[in-house]
C-alpha cells in the first residue's frame, strides 16, 4: 500500500526522497481515483526501490492541493530530486501512465 | 432487482438483450431512441437484407424482437449510473437496480470546438463534477450544457459554491429545463475559454465571465460519461474492455460502436451477443 503523506511529511517523504516519487492526488468520493488506486500498487511493486509511490487526500490535505494547482483527480504528479518532473491528469491504464510519467 | 440492465437499444445493445432473455435472466433494456443508427436512411451492407434498409426499421425491429422475447424495455435517457454493491441506473424519470450494467450507446460525440477546450481539461475544465467538484467549494463555477444531464451536475456543484454560472453555448434551452436553474444563465454561444496555467475566463459571443472551475456536461451522457464517472479506462476516446467484453471495473460492461474497432452493424451486434454471453458466466461465478 503506497504510504500516505500530509502537509508535514510532504518535505522529507517527496522532496528530499533519494529516488524519484509518485505522488497520486486522490479522494475517497472519486471513483476513478479508486480505480487508479490498483494501477498504482502495481507501478509501485513494478518499480520497488526505483520509484516510491505516495498519495495524498485532497480533502484532508487541502494546502498541498492548492499548492500543486490540483483542479482535477485523479492527478498524478512524478518528483525527482524535489522538482516536479511530470503531471499527468486522469485515469489511465498502467501501461500509459508509465509512458506519460516517463518512467 | 434485474440481472442485467442494458443501455442502448440498438445492434450491440438489443443483440444482447435478446441473448440474455435466452439465457433466463431478468433484462431491462433502457434506450433514448433510435440513436445514431436510427437516423441512417441507407444500409446494403447488412447481411440477409435484399434491399435497401434504414437503420430505423434494423432498430425498431430489434427492440420489437427483444420485447416479444420477453426482455424489458423502456424508453428513457439514462443520466447517471452508480455501483456499491449493485449498480443503480438514474434516468430522467425513474431509478433501477441491477447486478450488472452493458453500456452499449454508441460513439461518444466529440465535445464542444471552443478555443482553449482541449488545452484546459484536467486544467480547471473538468468532465466530473462529483470528483472534482470539491476543489471549486466557494469559488466562482461555470457549467456548461443544456439538458438533464446538465442539471445533474449542477446540482451536484450546488453543495459547493453558490456562485455559479451555466453556460447553454448557444444551445435550445427547453423550458423546464430553465425552469430548475436559479443560478445565472448565460445563453450566447461560448467564444474562448481563457486562462494561464488554469482557467480563468469564459468568453461568448455577448460577454466576459470569471470563472475558477468549469464543468462540461452537454446534452445527453455519453457512453464515456458514464465511464468516466464510474471509473472505466476510456482510450482515444472508446471505452476499454477485456476479452470479455467487461471493464476494469467489474460488473460493468460494454459493447458496439463505445468501444471502438469496426464501426458497423455487423460487428455491434456481434458484441452484444459475446458480452451476453461473457455476462452469463460472470453472474453464474457472482451467485
Amino acid at each position: 500500500m503506497p504510504n500516505k503523506v500530509t502537509t508535514d511529511t510532504f518535505k522529507k517523504e517527496v522532496l528530499e526522497s533519494d529516488i524519484p516519487v509518485i505522488v497520486d492526488f486522490w479522494a475517497q468520493w472519486c471513483r476513478p481515483c479508486l480505480m487508479l488506486a490498483p494501477v498504482l500498487e502495481e507501478i509501485a511493486k513494478d518499480f520497488e526501490g526505483k520509484v516510491k509511490v505516495v498519495k495524498v487526500n485532497v480533502d484532508e490535505e487541502g494546502y498541498l492541493a492548492n499548492q500543486f494547482r490540483v483542479s482535477s483527480i485523479p492527478t498524478v504528479y512524478l518528483f525527482e530530486n524535489g522538482q516536479v518532473k511530470n503531471q499527468v491528469i486522469g485515469l489511465m491504464r498502467k501501461e500509459d501512465l508509465v509512458k506519460r510519467l516517463g518512467l | 432487482m434485474y440481472d442485467v440492465i442494458v443501455i442502448g437499444g440498438g445492434p450491440a445493445g438489443a443483440s444482447a438483450a435478446i441473448y440474455l432473455q435466452r439465457f433466463r435472466l431478468n433484462v431491462l433494456m433502457i434506450m433514448k431512441d433510435l440513436g445514431t443508427l436510427g437516423r441512417t436512411n441507407h444500409i446494403d451492407n447488412y447481411w440477409a437484407f435484399e434491399n435497401t434498409v434504414s437503420g430505423k426499421h434494423l432498430v425498431e425491429q430489434g427492440v420489437a424482437q427483444a420485447v416479444r422475447l420477453g426482455v424489458d424495455v423502456v424508453e428513457e435517457e439514462v443520466i447517471g449510473i452508480e455501483n456499491f454493491e449493485s449498480y443503480k441506473v438514474k434516468t430522467t424519470k425513474n431509478e433501477y437496480e441491477g447486478k450488472v450494467v452493458l453500456i452499449a450507446t454508441g460513439q461518444a460525440k466529440p465535445n464542444i470546438k471552443v478555443k482553449g477546450f482541449r488545452e484546459y481539461i484536467g486544467k480547471g475544465l473538468s468532465f466530473c463534477a462529483i470528483c472534482d467538484g470539491f476543489i471549486y467549494r466557494n469559488k466562482k463555477i461555470g457549467v456548461i450544457g443544456n439538458a438533464e444531464f446538465m442539471l445533474e451536475e449542477l446540482d451536484v456543484l450546488r453543495n459547493f459554491s453558490d456562485d455559479i454560472t451555466v453556460f447553454t453555448n448557444g444551445l435550445g434551452l427547453p423550458l423546464h429545463i430553465e425552469e430548475e436553474i436559479k443560478e445565472k444563465l448565460v445563453t450566447d454561444p461560448l467564444c474562448e475559454i481563457q486562462g494561464d496555467e488554469v482557467v480563468k475566463k469564459v468568453v461568448t459571443e455577448d460577454g466576459e465571465y470569471e470563472v475558477d472551475g468549469l464543468f462540461v456536461a452537454i446534452g445527453t451522457p455519453s457512453a464515456n460519461d458514464f465511464a468516466l464517472r464510474i471509473g472505466a479506462f476510456i482510450e482515444n476516446n472508446y471505452i476499454v474492455v477485456d476479452d470479455n467484453y467487461m471493464t476494469n471495473v467489474p460488473g460493468l460492461f460494454a459493447a458496439g460502436d463505445c468501444i471502438g474497432g469496426l464501426l458497423q452493424v455487423v460487428k455491434a451486434a456481434s458484441d452484444g451477443a459475446h458480452a451476453a454471453i461473457s455476462i452469463n458466466k460472470y453472474l453464474k461465478i457472482l451467485k
